[in-house]
């Protein structure tokens, strides 16, 4: 067995990207990570990555949403200061709810959009003023990347990057090793 | 290729026949006399706050039944004006009770004929946007919109036959005392209610006649230029809807109120037809699937029809709640009669009807994998149908039977002989050409679609 060595593969399109990774997961190599552009469609699926929970986050915080709008409306429009809407003095949350519906609405979409993003950065540990994971500038331009850690011969790696499309292949020296 | 069963035919062919029997029972015993419906009101009040003396009423017969009314005038405090306004009241029950089993034949044949519109434009659509998921399901759609002409002439002849049973304007006696009425008479004249709804279904079953043809002629053809003309006549068709959809949804459905209007009906008839009429591609889609034909869907089809429920629900429910409102919040009188008459005497079926086609579909559909799976597509699909149902009849019934409505006889036999009709029209269509359109030129995307 060989120390455990990490290995940075660069692409230039996303279709060799995925047909890369298909043929990397072949041979059981173990894929860190892949750092792309923008989003490619289908990667999760070749990657193996477990479905995202992030419908069901949203669903919740849709209901959060729709629960503080009602809370909200009834506290300022029938509680706090009564108010007598579309002629209708009736003061009672239930018989003027049609009035209240759009901003039932938007707040819906509004809790669900928002906690949906903060949810989605915190889960991919981003924060502002947080030092980018990133190891190569050029994948936030034209390059993806795949990181590859393994403790396998590195010889046959190499070549099966290299037939899998790879433009660069990079041995790095890992951090904290 | 699909084969009409014998089996099919069968069923469909009772559906009609046991559907026109019903609807003739219902129709003969709507036929009471002025001093039946007395009677049947007198009863009713019986029933409703005396029903101790109703037990001492049992023998009497029409005349005491008669008398009674009198006398319950008289012992309320009412004086003989009562008398008279029982008289008129009775008359309009009358009325409505006549206008019952012509209601109910139109809301049923509006229904099927609007699921058939509904999937015409969607296939317009399909065409002019030159989608390329859609095509594997085109001889499906094609096959649905061969109901339009004889479903859309038959709405026409019942409007015609049911005269002011349905259209209240219809009725001279009426117009001679409504001054609203007389003020729209330049439109709402028997004429030209005749002339546009000629206007609107010859364009509808003209585009329909070409596209279909092109669509075949594509499936021998050499070149594209059965596809390109049909791209063409899409576009302009899809103009032409646009227009005669919303005017037949005044002529069609909001004159039975001629008093009322509103400026979204239009949209707001499109939302139902659409989503009842995708619905319907999608149930039969599954249908031939189980059948084991049409080999090139996939449940990403399946998906993208579900989504198209799921999102013209949404929409449907956006117009209703638009319409709805608007008109509760300004209160004006003209107006808002329309939602108090529903929420008054229909309260049940108005907010069941909201629960059914926005609810349930929102809850059921939302999920993305549940909209592959073809046993909550057809549930779904199921419950969207009864409540467009609904929908229509909520649009309908009021302003002709008014409190006398009801789920009996005559509205079942009416769903009974639409339905046999519609399946018996819309698979015979089917069986008529290959399922699949195969020269179409985005026929290879459409079979590889994955999503």
């Amino acid at each position: 067995m060989g120390s455990i060595k990490t290995f940075h593969a660069l692409y230039n399109d996303d279709d060799v990207l995925l047909s890369a990774v298909k043929k990397i997961k072949e041979k059981h190599y173990d894929i860190e990570e892949i750092y792309t552009p923008f989003p490619v469609h289908g990667l999760d699926k070749v990657m193996g990555l477990e479905p995202t929970r992030i419908a069901i986050a949203a669903f919740i915080y849709g209901c959060i949403g729709i629960t503080v709008a009602t809370l909200m409306m009834n506290y300022i429009m029938i509680v706090d200061w009564p108010q007598n809407i579309g002629g209708k003095p009736s003061f009672s949350y239930l018989e003027n709810m049609p009035a209240f519906v759009p901003i039932m609405f938007e707040m819906t979409v509004f809790h669900a959009a928002h906690l949906m993003v903060i949810t989605f950065y915190l889960r991919s540990r981003m924060w502002p003023l947080k030092e980018a994971e990133n190891p190569d500038p050029r994948t936030t331009d034209d390059h993806f990347l795949i990181e590859i850690i393994t403790d396998k011969p590195v010889a046959a790696l190499k070549k099966l990057l290299k037939d899998s499309g790879a433009v660069e292949i990079n041995e790095v020296k890992s951090k904290d090793h | 290729m699909y084969i009409l069963s014998n089996r099919l035919k069968i069923f469909s062919i009772s559906l009609i026949i046991i559907g026109s029997l019903g609807w003739f029972y219902s129709y003969s015993t709507s036929h009471l006399t002025l001093d039946q419906v007395k009677e049947l009101l007198a009863e009713e009040q019986h029933h409703g706050s005396h029903s101790d003396i109703n037990h001492s009423m049992e023998t009497s017969n029409e005349e005491h039944h008669n008398s009674d009314v009198h006398h319950q005038g008289d012992h309320n405090g009412h004086d003989d004006v009562a008398h008279g306004h029982e008289d008129e009241h009775a008359e309009h029950v009358l009325h409505q009770i006549h206008n019952r089993p012509y209601a109910a034949l139109y809301v049923a044949a509006f229904f099927f004929m609007m699921i058939s519109l509904g999937v015409l434009a969607f296939y317009a659509i399909q065409y002019a946007s030159q989608a390329g998921w859609s095509p594997v399901l085109f001889r499906v759609m094609e096959a649905i919109t061969y109901y339009l002409l004889p479903g859309a002439l038959i709405v026409l002849l019942i409007a015609f036959v049911g005269d002011k049973h349905i259209f209240i304007w219809m009725d001279p006696e009426v117009v001679a005392h409504d001054e609203i009425i007389q003020g729209k008479e330049s439109w709402l004249n028997k004429t030209s209610f005749l002339i546009r709804g000629f206007i609107y279904i010859g364009g509808w079953s003209l585009y329909r006649y070409f596209s279909r043809k092109f669509s075949i002629a594509q499936d021998s053809a050499n070149d594209n230029k059965n596809f390109k003309r049909n791209f063409q006549i899409s576009a302009g068709f899809l103009v032409f809807f646009m227009y005669t959809e919303s005017m037949m949804s005044w002529d069609w459905i909001m004159s039975v109120d001629p008093h009322w209007f509103s400026t979204l009906f239009g949209w707001y008839v499109f939302a139902s037809m659409a989503v009842s009429g995708i619905t319907v591609i999608a149930l039969i889609t599954i249908y031939l699937k189980s059948k084991g034909l049409l080999e090139y869907v996939n449940d990403s089809h399946l998906h993208d029809l579900a989504k198209f429920m799921f999102g013209f629900s949404v929409f449907w429910a956006y117009l209703w709640f638009s319409q709805f409102m608007l008109i509760w919040y300004a209160n004006i009188p003209e107006e808002v009669t329309y939602f108090v008459t529903r929420i008054e005497m229909y309260p049940i079926p108005f907010f069941t009807m909201f629960a059914l086609n926005f609810l349930f579909p929102f809850l059921v559909l939302m999920n993305s994998d549940y909209k592959r799976v073809p046993i909550f597509i057809v549930m779904a699909g199921i419950i969207i149908l009864i409540g467009h149902y609904m929908d229509v009849y909520m649009m309908i019934m009021p302003a002709t039977v008014v409190d006398r409505y009801g789920f009996g006889i005559a509205e079942f036999s009416s769903i009974l002989i639409f339905l046999g009709l519609f399946l018996l029209i819309v698979f015979y269509a089917l069986s008529k050409e290959e399922l699949l359109a195969k020269r179409n030129p985005l026929i290879k995307e459409s079979e590889n679609f994955h999503y």
